[in-house]
């Protein structure tokens, strides 16, 4: 129990300026409360994030090492030394351009992030107003209830071909597959959180007769907004699966149509690496939504 | 002549499942201006249908209540409700919750000035201008329900509605708020209805107790004439004979006449 012993000492230190003020003309408790309490507050700090950074690193550490012992036997799976010499290649400059079919990584992750950010957005706008109409108007719900049932569990990329025979151009097909495969999501937590507003705040309205626009926007609106954010994060979560394997199929410039055609140059450094950066994105997008979701969210503020 | 506030002849059917069940059957309950009423009753014997009724969120199935000479339907501010949860809305400061109401009730009669004075003197009335900016989260209980109390004052009801308004809360902060509530009813001279199964605080309370027989089809059993002189306090009347007479006339309905209710 060597921390509680050091907080026992830290508390005697810190009755010392208190017991004799009378000596001292300038009472200057800060110095003798900081002085020994610090390095002890330093380490159990040290201590702490070494606790919550160490499990993770072994994991990694342990996979990589998989990873190697695994490489060593194999004829086509590279090892982690030459996949880190390559991406360091690669990195090194992520921003080049040699025609259509060969761009910098850079450019492919923008080219991505650029469609599922149009197809995302174009959900968004349509699926959380809708959903605040299914959430809010039974009959309304009623109806729509067995369409978004039947093309909700639709694989995104079945409307790949509908797209494309829409739009009659690549891009335009993938971003209408990902506004598809991300409307769902949005539409239906919406829908669910308009729905579970509790009733005690809804009968606030009643006795207050507040008007439909009042009641949207100074109840249903904040009371849902986590629901629409949660449903927000799932749509993109489900937006970055689907543009990989969309633009796989599509081609063009893209990171989902990079890895397609490092298989076909059969370059497995640069498919590793492919995967690794998808991860990455997806993670930080992940992240991001949290922030903003607990940013907007009125029970954690 | 006909009663302030008078509900006539009610009966409430709900259905679920589809079978439908007589929820309460037959209630008269005659309110008069400044009467401070309370509905006292077993859980689930329609005491709060009695009450929604009033306040217009339930429609009755035969029956009708009036109030000030108007048929009540649907409801209005002028039957403000203290919902037993508080009902405050979270992302809203105590402020911002009053604010609302009193925007609602005056909003287009008034001036921005005149109607943040009147959240001000809500708030103050119930002693929480300290804490006007704080969300519901970051308070008591008790003074979660002091802000529901403020919000529905500051509607100038012409009945306030009261459902088990402090059940929720513990003995020493209900105490408080009881007192709190006489002081505000004797200044504002308020029309009260108020639902609860606590027989201490209708005896305190009340100029009335209406007690209620056990569901299903619930109706008025007994109506009880508190006739305490006030103002009330507490501490001498728990040594009050007449107090605990009236105490104990309640007791005896509750638990001999009614026993306890199966599903209790």
């Amino acid at each position: 129990m060597p921390s509680r012993l050091k907080l026992v000492r830290d508390n005697q230190n810190e009755t010392l300026p208190d017991a004799g003020p009378a000596n001292d003309a300038g009472p200057r408790p800060v110095p003798a409360l900081m002085l020994p309490a610090a390095p002890s507050r330093a380490a159990a700090i040290a201590r702490s994030s070494l606790a919550a950074v160490l499990p993770p690193l072994i994991g990694v550490s342990a996979l990589i090492l998989i990873w190697a012992l695994v490489a060593r036997g194999s004829d086509y799976l590279p090892g982690p030394g030459s996949t880190l010499t390559s991406a360091i290649e690669l990195f090194s400059d992520p921003f080049y351009s040699r025609g259509p079919n060969d761009q910098g990584i850079g450019w492919n992750l923008l080219a991505s992030l650029a469609r599922v950010a149009k197809g995302f957005g174009m959900a968004a706008l349509i699926g959380i107003p809708l959903g605040f109409v299914l959430g809010r108007f039974t009959k309304i719900n009623a109806a729509f209830q067995p369409i978004v049932s039947l093309l909700r569990p639709v694989s995104p990329l079945a409307w790949l071909p509908i797209g494309l025979a829409v739009f009659q151009a690549a891009n335009p097909a993938a971003v209408f597959t990902i506004f598809i495969c991300s409307i769902w999501p949005m539409l239906l937590n919406t829908a669910l959180g308009v729905a579970s507003v509790p009733q005690d705040y809804l009968n606030v309205a009643r006795v207050l007769r507040l008007s439909e626009w009042t009641v949207f926007t100074r109840i249903l609106l904040p009371a849902s907004i986590p629901y629409v954010l949660t449903g927000a994060k799932l749509a993109l979560g489900i937006a970055w699966l689907s543009i990989v394997a969309s633009e796989m199929l599509t081609g063009g410039v893209g990171i989902g149509f990079w890895l397609w055609d490092e298989w076909n140059n059969l370059n497995m450094e640069h498919i590793l690496i492919a995967i690794v950066v998808i991860g990455v994105v997806g993670l930080a997008i992940e992240q991001g939504m949290n922030l903003i979701a607990r940013r907007f969210d009125y029970r954690s503020n | 002549m006909t009663a302030y506030l008078e509900i006539d002849n009610v009966s409430v059917v709900f259905k679920a499942r589809g079978k439908s069940f007589v929820a309460v059957r037959d209630v008269d309950i005659k309110v008069e201006q400044g009467e401070f009423v309370t509905i006292i009753g077993h859980s689930g014997c329609g005491k709060s249908t009695v009450l929604n009724v009033i306040a217009g969120l339930v429609e009755p199935a035969r029956g009708g209540a009036v109030l000030a000479g108007r048929e009540i339907d649907g409801p209005s501010p002028e039957r403000a409700v203290v919902f037993q949860n508080h009902s405050l809305l979270p992302w809203l400061t105590a402020y911002g919750n009053v604010h609302l109401a009193v925007q609602r009730v005056f909003g287009s009669l008034e001036s921005k000035a005149q109607l943040a004075d009147r959240t001000h003197a809500a708030l103050a009335l119930v002693g929480l201008t300290h804490a006007k900016d704080k969300r519901p989260n970051e308070i008591s209980g008790g003074m979660k329900q002091r802000v529901g109390i403020a919000r529905a004052l500051a509607m100038e009801p012409k009945v306030l509605l009261m459902d088990e308004p402090f059940g929720a809360l513990d003995a020493l902060t209900r105490a408080n708020l009881q007192d709190a509530l006489m002081d505000i009813q004797a200044k504002s001279r308020s029309t009260v209805v108020m639902i609860t199964h606590d027989v201490d605080e209708a005896v305190l309370l009340s100029d009335r107790v209406v007690m209620m027989t056990n569901g299903p089809a619930a109706t008025v059993g007994e109506v009880l004439d508190i006739d305490l002189p006030r103002p009330r306090h507490r501490l001498p009347l728990a040594t009050d004979p007449r107090y605990h007479a009236l105490r104990a006339d309640i007791l005896r309905f509750l638990h001999e006449r009614q026993g306890h209710p199966v599903a209790a």
